[in-house]
């Protein structure tokens, strides 16, 4: 009952005309402060939007989604959001594309030098400081996703989402950016809910790893714990029965329990 | 391998040359430069320039040859020089009337243009965002639009000569619904074209309508909206002229009428060019507050 974030018997539906497709099926999920949760499934499968359902930018067609007993049915800075495609405004700077959010969120509780420092503290925190005159256009992919993620951050979230944010990379880029966000998840303790579709990324980060079934009408199939020790180490863990036993899970689910049909 | 065979290098090279080396070396570092520089940047010059120079040269040397032969119906460049000197090196001139100086001509045009580009340009940011916006007033609008849009500006003079029974206003209604359109309907295509991505951004902030409009909205379709605004002076441009020929008074349109009546064929030509360089201006002026304002997004 009084879990930090409930999505509590969810379902979505989308309709087209007189056609109308269930995407998510009765989803109930609960999270615990400070937790880090992923949400792995094959493409199509709903599990983007579950998470625009919890941020806020679509509505429910039943169930609900309650943060600290509260339910959510708008968007709001206290479940920021890191898009997949960065989303950073490309006419502002590194610097002015967190500062639109703290201004938005702190502009009443913090004078113009607290906001400034607390900036410049998030962008230091995802090592993008020496980038802070730049703009989006002329810094490189992962770059951006840091930047992306300094602005989620400077919301100071009650629950922070990723929305596949390293997809877009590649796979050395994407290890860096999993160090930081580890990192960071250790010194800061943030609730977060992340979208992958990379089972190591899964495994390595996640306190628990939610499986998803093949759409439409997905449910939750399966929610594995992840009980390894932080802080983890991505080179130690390889060969860690503990860490290869998760992998193997989530591997049988994803490949052998639930195929994806459709994919080619 | 490589260090010896420089050091050696040096060895070899200093010893020879250390006492005539001192002038060599002052005058060598500063003549290059500024040389190279000022050669660099006049062949820059030369590369824009002198082509049209060519071309314009072999235009007026052909255009005086077909010209300048008896039975000719149109005065050679020679002639044109000759009758319109006078309104050349005094533009200022007022002797009252319709009798002035060409710079009279073009700035009561320009104003004409400045009003009526205005209005169009406010009005058509405005209903090209209602238009982007809402789906609804897409819906009832654009079709509407579509078909105005294709009316010549012409056709709407006499209206608005029935409508305010004044050339003054009508001429600067004539550039509105002349130049209106293309900013609509790129507004409203850059307003529709925002990412949903920005628009998610803005939710999540829980920016306000106001918010959003500034800090999302217009820098996000500004690329469209400045790409409408040029085609609307064009056209404003364009009207202008025609439209002053109708309904009299001051103006370049007036000017070249009143020329033609009178049979100063140098003088159409003299106000061809200028009208020619004062629509070039005025594009450039609106690509360069683009160029500015969008930080460079418009041109691409």
């Amino acid at each position: 009952m009084s879990s930090y974030l409930r999505i509590d018997h969810l379902s979505k539906s989308f309709k087209r005309g007189s056609n109308e497709t269930e995407v998510l099926h009765d989803v109930t999920l609960t999270i615990e402060r400070g937790e880090y949760v992923s949400i792995i499934g094959h493409s199509g499968c709903g599990k983007s939007t579950l998470l625009n359902i919890v941020a806020g930018l679509l509505p429910t067609t039943t169930g609900g989604v309650l943060l600290e007993n509260r339910e959510v049915n708008e968007p709001g800075p206290d479940r920021a959001v890191v898009f997949q495609n960065h989303s950073l405004l490309p006419w502002l700077t590194v610097y002015d594309n967190v500062s639109i959010a703290v201004n938005k969120v702190f502009g009443a509780r913090k004078s113009r030098a607290e906001r400034h420092a607390w900036v410049m503290h998030n962008l230091e925190l995802v090592q993008m400081g020496h980038a802070r005159d730049k703009r989006p256009a002329e810094i490189s992919g992962g770059m951006k996703q840091r930047v992306g993620l300094a602005r989620a951050l400077a919301m100071e979230p009650k629950v922070l989402l990723l929305d596949e944010p390293f997809g877009a990379l590649d796979a050395l880029t994407r290890a860096h950016l999993q160090d930081s966000v580890m990192a960071i998840h250790a010194k800061l303790g943030n609730t977060v809910l992340m979208i992958t579709h990379d089972v190591d990324e899964a495994v390595l980060l996640s306190d628990r790893i939610v499986m998803m079934t093949n759409g439409p009408a997905a449910r939750i199939g399966e929610v594995l714990d992840v009980p390894l020790a932080r802080p983890r180490k991505r080179l130690s863990l390889a060969a860690d029965p503990t860490y290869l036993k998760c992998r193997q899970r989530v591997l049988e689910f994803l490949y052998e329990r639930h195929r994806f049909v459709e994919a080619a | 391998m490589n260090m010896p065979l420089k050091k050696s290098d040096t060895a070899v090279a200093l010893p020879a040359p250390a006492v005539s080396a001192k002038v060599l070396a002052l005058g060598a570092p500063k003549r290059p430069p500024i040389g190279e520089r000022l050669l660099a940047h006049a062949s820059a010059v030369a590369v824009r320039v002198v082509p049209p120079l060519i071309v314009l040269t072999l235009t007026l040397v052909i255009w005086e040859m077909l010209c300048n032969r008896p039975g000719a119906t149109l005065p050679p460049p020679s002639r044109v020089l000759k009758d319109t000197w006078e309104l050349i090196v005094d533009p200022f001139f007022d002797r009252g009337g319709i009798d002035r100086g060409l710079f009279w001509h073009l700035s009561a045009s320009l104003q004409r243009v400045a009003l009526g580009y205005a209005l169009a340009a406010t009005a058509g940011v405005a209903l090209g965002t209602l238009v982007g916006q809402s789906m609804w007033a897409m819906r009832g609008l654009d079709p509407i639009f579509q078909v105005l849009r294709t009316v010549p500006p012409l056709a709407w003079l006499p209206l608005s000569l029935a409508a305010f029974r004044d050339g003054q206003p009508s001429a600067i209604f004539v550039i509105f619904i002349t130049a209106i359109w293309p900013i609509i309907i790129n507004t409203a295509v850059g307003i529709r074209n925002i990412p949903q991505d920005y628009r998610n951004v803005a939710a999540v902030l829980r920016l306000n309508s106001f918010e959003f409009f500034f800090k999302i909205m217009v820098p996000a379709a500004a690329p469209y909206i400045f790409t409408g605004l040029r085609i609307g002076i064009g056209l404003s441009w364009l009207a202008i002229v025609a439209a002053e020929m109708l309904i009299g008074g001051v103006g370049i349109g007036f000017f070249i009428w009143d020329a033609w009546n009178s049979s100063h064929i140098s003088e159409i030509i003299l106000a061809l060019i200028y009208v020619g360089i004062i629509g070039f201006i005025l594009d450039r002026i609106v690509a360069a507050v683009a160029t500015v304002i969008t930080r460079g997004t418009a041109a691409n």
